[in-house]
């Protein structure tokens, strides 16, 4: 496989309607910043593209990415859609990466987008929810927040897990956003405050979940030679992995964990594995990206992290698959302050924070989720920190994780069913 | 917009001018065969609740499938106990827009002693702030069946 390294970013700000813009504009909107980024680039040195929305529901157009492809002008080039899920945008990043390292391209676009305001909120869940098994779960009350509740309960009982570390990433994820222009829901909460929000699904609140949104996000990925022509201060995409499970819950089984490098059986003798209260495709996808990147401790080794936080409870649940701390660990490690910002106010009362920022840029509970684009802009969020202009991409310096070396992405579908991790390098 | 009014409509819904934006309706029926599925949606107009035996390995689904995941063997149908556990729960105060009549609802991950998987089902008949991991719960089915899932339903029961 040859190095792939990713050359520039867009994104089309976050926002809960855009109703001035269609898919096509928005796109355009993100490629266009992009292209600006790297003076030296050019449109005919793209070789294809990769698309990714997740729902045709949402959309209302099938083959809505080749609309998208004739509008930015890149017909007859090589053009698909990816559609995943929740991490169509990580699997629409990979799928540009793998175009590239095989040595099909030498410069591959990836796009992606959601236009969820065409319906309202609740139609909107439904059309989610119909990524679940219509014949067992969503007749029974499809809802993903449902499904993610349960999930949560599961992890409170097996680990001591409370709902005020789950409002203390609530917290930290809104306060970030407050730095990053982009982002649909920035504010400052409390942890009272998250808990005193309307309840959606016992025990997660209007503010242990994340919005729908209507954004775009692009990114442009290059060989190393063609990187090394047209950008100063490429980054590389040292490792990717992804992973799966069961499409129903009531299916996953209850085994051995899969250990990462600094774990051993030992840790986890009563733990039946992965149940409902961890994500067995997120461990999947990242020990395979750690394995191609050579990360042994990802805790020590990496700089920062965006992870999909579609729920406060899976930013806990994720962290422990991605192996930051140990399975049940992951209320703790936000009560440690290790994912929060070293240098932010959140109004909360941390030991020591800046350990291991996550989701400095607000992650989906306050960027928004506008699907097939979310996975993207975790990309495009990492590229900026890594090259260090954060300050230029945002106005603000804020959110600048210092001496930033590696960073690592995750995308995530349905209740765990596709997962991506990648994890990216400064040069 | 009430479906009825709308689908004799003549002409154009206009929700906004600038930009334009058009109502635009959107219904169709499916076909929606549960194929290999189906005894166990027959079997819950009987008043059983059919999961699935591997018959190389001998994994047990709560939630049939007729192949294994485990070995890939076909599997036979079982009849499942009425009575299992919670494994895990929450109550819903919001949903799918098809759902919203029904909150709050409760929904729950059934376990069965003997069984390697679990079974998603709403529990009825209990105060949200009552519901706990382990509470026994029984199978109850509706007198009419409407061949969906929500056949079969769960109650707490002292036994």
């Amino acid at each position: 496989m040859r190095p792939v390294y990713m050359i520039s970013g867009g994104i089309t700000k976050f926002a809960k309607a855009h109703i001035n813009k269609d898919f096509r504009l928005m796109v355009k909107e993100a490629y266009d910043y992009a292209l600006r980024d790297v003076p030296r680039f050019s449109k005919d040195m793209i070789d294809g593209a990769v698309g990714s929305y997740f729902s045709d529901h949402f959309t209302r157009q099938l083959k809505a990415a080749s609309m998208v492809q004739d509008y930015l002008g890149l017909c007859p080039k090589p053009s698909k859609r990816v559609e995943g899920g929740g991490a169509t945008g990580g699997l629409c990043f990979q799928s540009a990466w793998e175009a590239i390292a095989s040595g099909r391209m030498n410069c591959c676009l990836a796009f992606g987008f959601e236009t969820m305001s065409r319906v309202n909120t609740w139609k909107g869940n439904e059309f989610i929810a119909l990524a679940s098994d219509t014949n067992f779960d969503f007749p029974v009350g499809g809802f993903y927040s449902g499904y993610y509740a349960m999930m949560v309960q599961r992890h409170m009982y097996e680990f001591g897990t409370t709902v005020e570390q789950l409002a203390m990433v609530s917290v930290k994820n809104h306060v970030n956003a407050l730095c990053n222009p982009y982002a649909q829901k920035a504010k400052r909460l409390s942890v009272k405050q998250v808990r005193e929000s309307p309840m959606v699904a016992t025990p997660l609140t209007m503010e242990d979940i994340c919005t729908m949104s209507d954004g775009a996000a692009t990114c442009i990925l290059a060989s190393e030679e063609l990187a090394a022509k047209v950008c100063d201060r490429p980054v590389r995409i040292a490792g990717v992995g992804s992973g799966s499970d069961t499409m129903r819950m009531a299916d996953r089984p209850h085994d051995k964990v899969m250990l990462l490098p600094h774990e051993q059986e030992s840790d986890y003798l009563h733990l039946r594995y992965p149940g409902v209260h961890s994500f067995r495709g997120g461990r999947m996808a990242g020990k395979l990206a750690y394995e191609m990147a050579g990360i042994r401790n990802p805790l020590e080794e990496l700089s920062f992290v965006e992870l999909h936080d579609a729920y406060t409870s899976s930013e806990i649940q994720t962290y422990e698959d991605l192996g930051l701390c140990k399975y049940g660990e992951g209320g703790r490690f936000v009560e440690s302050g290790a994912p929060f910002m070293a240098d932010v106010n959140y109004g909360l009362d941390i030991p020591k924070a800046g350990r291991l920022p996550v989701n400095p840029s607000g992650g989906l509970l306050a960027c928004g989720h506008p699907v097939g684009a979310t996975g993207l802009m975790q990309a495009v969020f990492a590229f900026w920190q890594l090259q260090g202009t954060t300050s230029k991409h945002l106005g603000d310096d804020t959110l600048q994780v210092q001496q930033a070396k590696r960073g690592l992405i995750h995308s995530h579908a349905g209740t765990g069913t596709y997962i991506t991790v990648s994890i990216l390098e400064a040069t | 917009m009430k479906r009825g009014i709308h689908m004799h409509a003549q002409g154009s819904v206009l929700l906004g001018v600038d930009p334009l934006v058009l109502l635009d309706h959107y219904e169709i029926d499916y076909h929606h065969s549960y194929a290999q599925d189906s005894p166990f949606f027959v079997g819950l107009s009987k008043k059983k609740l059919l999961g699935s035996c591997c018959t190389e390995c001998g994994y047990i689904y709560a939630t049939p499938r007729s192949h294994c995941m485990e070995c890939g063997a076909a599997t036979d149908w079982c009849e499942l106990p009425l009575t299992g556990r919670v494994h895990t729960f929450t109550t819903c105060y919001f949903g799918g827009e098809v759902f919203l009549d029904e909150t709050p609802f409760t929904l729950i991950l059934v376990e069965f002693d003997g069984v390697d998987s679990l079974f998603l089902a709403r529990l009825k008949g209990m105060e949200p702030s009552t519901v706990h991991i382990g509470l026994p719960v029984v199978a109850r089915f509706a007198k009419t069946p409407s061949f969906k899932v929500t056949d079969v339903w769960f109650e707490h029961t002292h036994r």
